[in-house]
This record gives C-alpha cells, structure tokens and sequence, in this order.
C-alpha cells in the first residue's frame, strides 16, 4: 500500500474524563472522498478538530505527508495543506465574495509578508478557477452577506479550495441545502476528488449516496466499520446503533 | 464617492490647514496644532478598532510613554551638563538616573519616542493575544494598564515629577521655544507628520494585511483556519497604533508644554476612543475630524462651563453609538437614504399599479 496522505493512530481525546476519541484510527490516500457517518456525539467533529490542531489529543498521533502534526499550530496545520470547512457557514460576511476567496487564496499568510497591495498572479488565478467552479462568477462583487444559505455553503468550501490545501474537511457542505443544490455539492466534491483528498461528514443518506465513495461509520469515539454505504446499510450491526439497539447485537 | 473628489477633498483640507499659521491667532494655532497632533492617535484607533475590532481603553499609556520620553529630553536639554532636574534635587536623589541620561542625546530621545511605545504595546498585544483573550476582555486589561501607569506616574515623584509632571520647557535642539517662528515650525511639523501618518494608514489598509484585519475582526476562527495567526496581525497593528500614539504624545506635548499624569489616566484614554467614534472609527478622514471637532469642542465648552463638558460629551457618545454608529462621516449617507425614504415613498405602489 502507498503511503497515506493522512493517517490518524490510534488517537485519545479526552474531555474531563469522557472520551470524545477513544483509540481513533483512520488512513485517507492522496485524491480520494472518505465519507464518515455515525449517530450524534460520534466523535466526528471531535476527530476533524483533533487532525486540524483545534483540540489536542491526549494520547495517539496524526500524520500527514509523513510528518508528525499532533502538537502543531493550528495555522501552521493549514499552511502544510489541510484545510476545513465548518458546520456552519464560516465566510467573511462584509467582504465581497471575490475577496473572501482572494483572502484564502493568498499563498503568503505570515504577517510581515502581508503588504502587497495586490494578490500575486497565482492567487487571483486560483481565485478565477475556483469562482468558476462554485458557479458564483456573477455574484464575484456581492457581499458575501447576500448570499442565499446553499451559496454561502458553497463559498466556503470554495475557500477550503482556494487556499490549496491537499487535504479538505468538509463538515456537513450540503447541510440546509434544497434536493439540487445538494445534488450539486455533491457532484463539486466528486469533481474536487482529482486534485484533493476529501473526508466529508454528513448524516443525510441520500446525500452520502450520491457521493459513492467508501464509507466509515463511527460509534462512541472510533471506527465501528468501513465499506461501501451498501455494505454499510445491510450491516446488522449498524442498524443496531443508529436504531440505539447496541446492546442486543453481540460485537463482533 | 467618487475618488477624485475625496482626493480633492483631502488635498483641500490639507491646504486649509497648512495656511493655519497665516490666519489663526497664536492661541488658536497652537490649539489647533494640539488637535492634529491627537488625530494622529485616532488613526491608529481607526487601524485598531475600526479594522480590527480590538478596542483599547488605555491609548493613553503609549501616548504618555511618547510624551514622557520627549519630556525628559526637553526637561535634560534645559540643564546645564551635570545639573538634575529641580524635582529629583527636591526629592532628595543624589544623582541623575541613568534611563533619564540615555533621553540626553536629541536622536536617542526620537528614536525613543516612537520604539519605546512600540515596544510597550508589542509586548502587551503578543503576551494577551496569543493566549486568545479578546474583545472586553482586553479592553478592561488595557483601562487597567492605564490605571497602574497614571498610579506609577504620580507615585514614583523622584523620578517622573508625580502628580505636576514634567513642564517649563525651554529649549529643542538648541533653539528657544517661546520664538513664534518656532511655533509654526511645530505646528507644519505635526500637520506634516499628521499627513504621513495618513497615507500610511490608508496605503495599509489597502494591502494584504489590512484585508485580514477586517476579517479578524469579523471571524478570528476562520482566518485562524486559512492559515493567517490572528495574534501576530492583532500584535503588529496594535504596536502600530502604539507608535502613532508615542508620536502623538510626543507632539502633542510640544505645544502644550507640560506632560502630567493627569493627561495619560484613564478618563483621557476614553475620551480618545469617544472621538473617533464620533467621527466614524472606521474612515480614517473621519476620525481625524472627529477628534478635531470633539476637542475644540471639549475647549469651547469647557472654558464657558467647565462642568458640563462631562456631560456633553457622554451625551455625545450615547447619542452616537445608538443613533449613527458609523459615526458623524456617516451622515451625509443616511440623510440621503433619509430623502429617499421621504420623497420617494409612493413610487413601489405606482409600480405594482402599473402591472395590473
């Protein structure tokens, strides 16, 4: 097997006592979509802030592209090539959509090289390119205010592209989305998957089918079970912790 | 507006003022000359606040450490080589310390009044912003650094003057500074510096950096999460407006001649924010404005009434924080919006009947 892009070992993360992550393991291969599902209070968003540095763990590693980034910065994280998207709309509401993604796109971040007074010619490409690709080119000068729910949805996960991270953590991007603009999202992050690897969150089925990509299923703090959603869905095992039956099916 | 016209607009004001020494009094001058000397304050406010949302209620602390460190210059320059100053002698110090020694020389004490403001603010922003401590939070570390620094001031009489300061300037750079030719010098000096601190501010806010204080302001966590680190842009635009304060002090004190505790505390330090929210603390144009018209306010009233300027002024920021937010450069905007909402009210409904 290649070596993997991002590989979470074996992490712990606890919060006075309770473990959110408990004995977490999880390897994603460069352009690929991972797709984790799994009842409220999983550990799904915990493991997304734990590999982004917003939560550190108290046992276990992550690493990505070789490198051990369990103790590093947050913004230092993001500089290697990680990048999230949040639950809720993140954007930056008084800035035009344009400048919300020229922001994320600028490849200098540290402070004393910020003074250039226009974005270099590979930041305003990448922000043309992923304007294009969110379908938001008409409402480039809107403030980003403006925008409908499934548009700032759709703008933030364009901000996770722009800023050219290899690695994209999208937390709920259809979540308050109508049937086609969910459709749509979906379709995005397929097309996205040849250039980034992807681990999306999400609890609507319909909208994880449409994604057709492996599936793990997390229970109480660490995988419970990865496969296809078909091999997912007649697991009797799963059933059981989405329907709160645990107990009465023996672990395998 | 139009670019052109605010340029021209600015080139006028700038014109207006520089032509000051020719029509004002010299009383009025140098008044004026103090205020333009505060508006370089404000607009690190502007950068700050306006931008960045971090408010500080202790901008006085690095105004004073401008203001002292030039002080103890003039009060030095004023001696003959060996002498001490006549409150150190009167508080028993056998000998001149040697941190007032260094402020001797005319290039150390310049340096001083910008670096060491710098500095002080630096090391404050850094130390509280990377542990994340924000919004009031900082604002009443920052009312409290500015409690402990006018205590310190009167406190430490051998050293700092206490409660009167430090006053009886006579001397800059070896020229007599009761010459009226030096009072013009001054005042184009501040208006100059004043100018410079302009369009350094406005070149800022254009670039890269300016961009990201806006959106620290508006989401810390996301910016946080592009990879900026929202501690070193808060740090750097924090001792930013920390040097144009030290500067400010600085000028300030070569008008008015005297620098006490009284002037650094707690109650001047809101009084600055107040002006630039009155003038609207995200237009540099206005807080300029806006620290102008508040304190020749804050002088006319005051000679009349000397009670009611407290009064007045704390009516004006409440009036200003509920009614006009965006502060009085805002006004033009919302009067129109006002017009339109008047004039035109029948105008949707002569729409809709044209359609059936």
């Amino acid at each position: 097997m290649a070596s993997p892009l991002l590989s979470v070992e074996d992490v712990t993360v606890s919060f006075d006592g309770f473990n959110a992550l408990d004995g977490m393991s999880l390897r994603l291969e460069p352009t690929s979509v991972r797709v984790l599902i799994g009842p409220n209070g999983a550990g799904k968003s915990t493991l997304l802030d734990a590999i982004i540095g917003h939560v550190k763990p108290t046992k276990g590693k992550v690493i990505f592209k070789g490198e051990d980034i369990t103790r590093v910065d947050e913004y230092k994280i993001v500089r290697k090539g990680i990048c999230r998207k949040f639950q809720a709309p993140g954007i930056l509401e008084s800035l035009t959509v344009a400048d919300n993604l020229a922001l994320a796109a600028r490849r200098h971040r540290e402070c004393w090289r910020s003074f250039g007074t226009r974005p270099s010619p590979q930041a305003r490409a990448q922000t043309e390119r992923v304007l294009g690709l969110i379908g938001l080119e008409e409402k480039r000068n809107f403030l980003a205010s403006q925008l409908s729910h499934g548009q700032k949805q759709w703008l933030e996960i364009g901000m996770v592209v722009a800023s050219d991270a290899e690695l994209l953590l999208l937390d709920e991007p259809a979540a308050g989305m109508s049937q086609d603009e969910s459709t749509q999202t979906a379709a995005l992050i397929q097309s996205l998957a040849e250039r980034h690897s992807i681990l999306v969150i999400d609890h609507d089925m319909t909208f994880v089918a449409q994604l057709a990509a492996p599936v793990s299923v997390m229970h109480m703090g660490r995988i419970l079970k990865e496969g296809t959603l078909e091999e997912i869905r007649n697991d009797p095992q799963i059933a059981a912790v989405y329907l709160g039956r645990a107990k009465e099916v023996p672990h395998a | 507006m139009n670019k052109w016209l605010k340029l021209a607009f600015d080139a006028a004001l700038l014109a207006v003022l520089a032509l000051a020494p020719y029509y004002l009094s010299s009383y009025h001058l140098s008044l004026l000359g103090r205020f333009l000397a505060m508006a370089i304050l404000s607009l690190g406010i502007s950068i700050t606040w306006g931008r960045a949302g971090i408010l500080s209620l202790g901008q006085g602390v690095f105004w004073g450490l401008g203001a002292y460190v030039l002080a103890m210059h003039l009060k030095l320059a004023a001696l003959a080589p060996g002498d001490m100053p006549d409150f150190m002698m009167w508080s028993g110090l056998d000998h001149l310390p040697a941190w007032w020694n260094v402020f001797r020389n005319p290039y150390v004490a310049l340096a001083g009044v910008v670096l060491v403001p710098t500095v002080a603010a630096a090391a404050m922003a850094w130390l509280v912003f990377h542990r994340r401590v924000s919004g009031v939070y900082f604002a009443l570390l920052t009312q409290a650094l500015a409690l402990v620094f006018s205590t310190l001031l009167i406190s430490q009489q051998a050293y700092t003057g206490g409660f009167n300061g430090l006053t009886d300037f006579n001397t800059i750079l070896g020229r007599a500074m009761i010459d009226p030719g030096f009072q013009r010098a001054i005042y184009w000096i501040t208006l100059a510096a004043l100018a410079l601190a302009f369009g350094l501010c406005r070149w800022l806010l254009g670039t890269g950096f300016g961009k990201v204080l806006i959106a620290v302001r508006e989401n810390e966590s996301r910016v946080r999460f592009l990879g900026y680190s929202p501690a070193a842009y808060k740090t750097l635009a924090f001792a930013l407006a920390g040097a144009l304060s030290g500067v400010s002090g600085a000028l300030y004190i070569l008008h008015a001649g005297v620098i006490s505790p009284a002037m650094v505390g707690v109650v001047p330090s809101i009084e600055m924010v107040i002006a630039v929210a009155v003038g609207g603390r995200s237009s540099l144009m206005g807080v300029v404005l806006g620290t102008l018209l508040v304190n020749f306010g804050k002088d006319t009233i005051s000679s009349a009434m000397p009670e009611l300027w407290q009064f007045v002024v704390g009516a004006l920021f409440i009036l200003v924080v509920t009614a006009l937010p965006k502060g009085l450069v805002s006004l033009p905007g919302v009067a129109l919006r006002l017009k339109s909402v008047v004039f035109k009210a029948a105008a949707p409904r002569a729409l809709e009947d044209s359609k059936v």
